[in-house]
């Protein structure tokens, strides 16, 4: 073995081992990253998109007007609105949603409903999407959108 | 039954210091790869986990028995007690402090203190080869077989480096009684009184020897070629389950600890910590032992920080390393040990005695 080959070796391998090991102790000594899920959630971007909630103006009326705008933006077809006759003393629209579900099962959550509503009546939480045991409770009525 | 009622105290109590230790190295081990990966690791049951160990182990306990077909059956019953025996014996041959109850007399804390401490434990150590190889064998599955294989063949070869490692560490003290080699250990050096008068700096060189041929001898990363799981399924012990699967394991970190502590003895001056002089009697006894395993804590801490560090190596690699370098250099180590011995040694009587016996 040449002297040369002999300090290659040395310098590839001893040394690599020793700076291998000089990192892992750094790694050991750091704080660890791990966050303890069930008590302690992960922060969560202000901008996440998570489940939808439909908002109310000043007065606690919907801001929603039945303009089907988000429901013919939705990519995933998830939307479904049925419009009704606005009531007359509310005196600032003509129609409100008499049904407004949301699939959450066929939602993407791409937000498009968001941008395309004209009311800013729809947008969406930072709550992550839930889980039922059963098709029908991810469909969310209009009541419970209101109370997102 | 006067000689035997004292040993057979001894061995329950020794048999109960490991039964405790070993769950907890297993914690160890679990906590310091889930620090070394920026992990909590187990941290529910007990304080800081403590107590996940022993619920694992009655898991195991109240697991199913299952015995493969291909199972040659008492080949396949016997390879775990074959594996993990070797390691509690062993440790009660280390002797972990040293009591002192009257100026003058000196009890070694050890189940049974023999001069040729070293070679029985060797002797015995080697038995753990049998048991992978028999779990490998009698499973009736090529991938156990492989690993039995691979970890027989792997132990055989770096017996000899570990051997030849200690051949030198023997000459240099002139003694095959641990007890011996440890108060050898005690103090400072006469001519550098600031050196600790560890093996570990007379002789650092059969130190790394002994440290790397350890690592293969415990089956450990960067040497578990014989549970290598990206390969092998599980090794040696794929088709065993529960507490059988649990002994395996017991073994395993039974020998770690045996090796670890056999090294704090040999090299790391066991129970001594120079410029400190332990009391007589009962406190000084009980220092001992904390020093002494404080040391292997250590000594383990830096085999787990290797394990979760280093890749496993190729299979050629590790016996051209085995073979072709450690085993050369290991009869080098002993040359040159015989060498520093003549030149700058003779004058102990003791290690003239060794050196003698070669000649």
């Amino acid at each position: 073995m040449g002297n040369d080959k002999l300090k290659r070796t040395f310098m590839r391998y001893v040394f690599a081992m020793i700076r291998g090991l000089r990192i892992s102790l750094g790694q050991f000594l750091r704080k660890p990253v791990t966050i303890q899920y069930p008590e302690v959630k992960a922060p969560i971007n202000p901008r996440f998109r998570g489940e939808h909630r439909l908002t109310s103006d000043e007065h606690g009326h919907m801001k929603c007007v039945a303009c089907f705008m988000c429901a013919t933006a939705c990519p995933a077809e998830c939307i479904h609105i049925e419009a009704e006759a606005a009531p007359e003393d509310w005196g600032d629209r003509d129609k409100i949603p008499k049904v407004f579900d949301i699939d959450m099962l066929r939602c993407i959550y791409c937000g498009y409903c968001v941008e395309a509503c004209p009311k800013e009546a729809i947008e969406m939480t930072n709550k992550v999407p839930r889980v039922y045991d059963n098709r029908e409770d991810f469909i969310y009525d209009i009541h419970k959108l209101l109370k997102n | 039954m006067e000689i035997f009622l004292p040993l057979l105290i001894k061995s329950a109590v020794a048999l109960a210091v490991m039964l405790t230790i070993v769950p907890n190295l297993v914690w160890m081990e679990r906590k310091v790869s889930a620090r070394i990966q920026r992990r909590i690791g187990p941290n529910r049951m007990g304080p800081a986990g403590l107590l996940q160990t022993a619920m694992d182990g009655i898991k195991l306990l109240f697991k199913e028995q299952f015995r493969p077909k291909g199972a040659d059956r008492w080949i396949y019953l016997a390879a775990p007690i074959v594996t993990f025996l070797p390691g509690l014996i062993a440790f009660g041959l280390i002797p972990m402090g040293l009591y002192v109850p009257a100026e003058g007399e000196v009890v070694p804390i050890v189940v049974a203190n023999i001069d040729l401490a070293i070679v029985v434990i060797f002797a015995i150590s080697s038995i753990a080869s049998y048991g992978v190889a028999y779990a490998g064998w009698s499973s009736g599955n090529q991938y156990a077989m492989l690993g039995g294989i691979r970890a027989c063949a792997q132990l055989v070869s770096y017996e000899i480096v570990l051997g030849l490692a200690l051949v030198a560490t023997v000459m240099m003290t002139g003694t095959f009684s641990l007890v011996d080699i440890v108060q050898n250990q005690a103090g400072f050096f006469t001519e550098w009184n600031w050196i600790p008068a560890w093996n570990i700096f007379a002789q650092p060189f059969t130190f790394v020897l002994f440290l790397i041929a350890a690592f293969a001898e415990t089956n450990r990363a960067p040497f578990d070629l014989a549970e290598a799981e990206q390969e092998l399924v599980g090794g040696y012990h794929t088709e065993y389950g529960g507490i059988r699967f649990g002994w395996f394991m017991f073994g395993e970190y039974a020998a770690l600890w045996t090796m670890s502590s056999l090294i704090v003895a040999l090299f790391l001056g066991g129970w001594t910590l120079p410029g400190v002089v332990l009391p007589d009697g009962v406190v000084g006894a009980f220092f001992g032992v904390g020093i002494h395993c404080a040391k292997v804590i250590l000594l383990i801490f830096f085999f787990m920080w290797v394990r979760w560090t280093m890749p496993r190596v190729r299979w050629d690699q590790l016996m051209g390393l085995g073979w072709n370098k450690l085993i050369p250099l290991g009869v080098a180590n002993i040359f040159l040990t015989i060498a520093i011995i003549e030149w700058f040694f003779v004058e102990r009587p003791e290690v003239q005695a060794a050196i003698g016996v070669l000649k």
